[in-house]
């Protein structure tokens, strides 16, 4: 047995964590498109989706498409499930490779609990399963306040071959 | 009285006035008696898996959803507005690259205040859905 290794400086640790995140991230051009980012503390994900006009679904109101918040919570679950998957393998040390392969949805039920506001709106999942071949995801999508929920979801997924 | 044809077009400006719909291409194709069509050109900017360049699932469920609306609204015992409750959409296959998706809502059912609505898409490649979706849709009738 080798001796215990000295932990690694922060930075490290965080521009590593950071750069995994970027590329699973960056994997997708939808969430890029739709203007999605991901807030890090530690493991933990918060999904953001920054107001803009064409994420309208009622001008008369203005509330947010449902549709938006739709994609918003399935890419929040997608990506917290494929955060979830690397997560391992970036604390050992290693680089994402370029072009990973993410869940596929099988299913997502939403739950449109109040209308979305014209402004930002954030997100959190919770991996409720995880198994070799498929997971359990529950999302929730919030704006102002963390208490009050705009949206809610629960969605299946496929998970990606181990041997891809 | 207006024709099915002025309902048609009044219902395709609806459409077309809703930011989101617009800005992912979406077009109506036919509408009326709760009933609606609506089709999303295939965009690289939808792409979900750079790898097989499938749309992704969220462009799917934002056509579903609003293709679902106008169904809700061309029912005849339609209110003033509608919201999505809930929806629950079944992804069945992977879409084909480069082809355009179109959306085939019927609200089939409507309370005072609820819509209950089933949709398909389908990419014209195969008789098998891309995705099949089942929702609930406030009905808003004023006060």
């Amino acid at each position: 047995m080798s001796a215990r290794r000295a932990p690694e400086a922060v930075q490290v640790v965080k521009e590593r964590r950071d750069r995994a995140l970027a590329t699973l991230v960056g994997t997708v051009p939808y969430i890029t498109y739709m203007g999605f980012k991901f807030d890090r503390r530690g493991d933990e994900l918060t999904a953001i989706m920054p107001y803009r006009d064409d994420l309208v679904g009622n001008p008369a109101l203005p509330a947010l498409h449902g549709g938006a918040i739709s994609a918003f919570l399935e890419a929040t679950a997608l990506i917290v499930l494929g955060w979830s998957l690397v997560w391992p393998r970036i604390e050992t040390g290693d680089a994402l490779p370029e072009g990973i392969a993410l869940p596929k949805t099988i299913d997502l039920t939403v739950d449109f609990l109040r209308s979305g506001l014209p402004r930002d709106a954030y997100a959190r999942a919770r991996v409720t399963r995880s198994g070799r071949r498929y997971a359990s995801v529950q999302v929730e999508a919030w704006q102002d306040n963390r208490d009050r929920p705009i949206a809610q979801a629960t969605g299946h997924f496929l998970m990606p071959r181990q041997d891809d | 009285m207006p024709t099915n044809r002025d309902r048609t077009e009044i219902a395709r400006q609806f459409i077309n006035a809703i930011p989101h719909s617009r800005a992912l291409g979406m077009s109506l194709n036919e509408i009326g008696q709760g009933e609606a069509i609506i089709a999303m050109p295939y965009d690289e900017r939808l792409i979900g898996d750079p790898k097989t360049r499938v749309i992704a699932g969220g462009a799917v469920s934002a056509l579903m959803d609003t293709c679902a609306g106008a169904a809700v609204m061309s029912h005849e015992d339609a209110g003033f507005a509608t919201a999505t409750l809930d929806l629950r959409i079944d992804y069945m296959r992977t879409a084909t690259p480069g082809a355009a998706i179109t959306a085939h809502a019927i609200c089939y059912h409507m309370t005072r205040s609820v819509a209950f609505v089933r949709a398909t898409a389908t990419d014209g490649t195969s008789d098998t859905p891309v995705a099949t979706a089942t929702g609930a849709f406030a009905v808003e009738r004023g006060a």
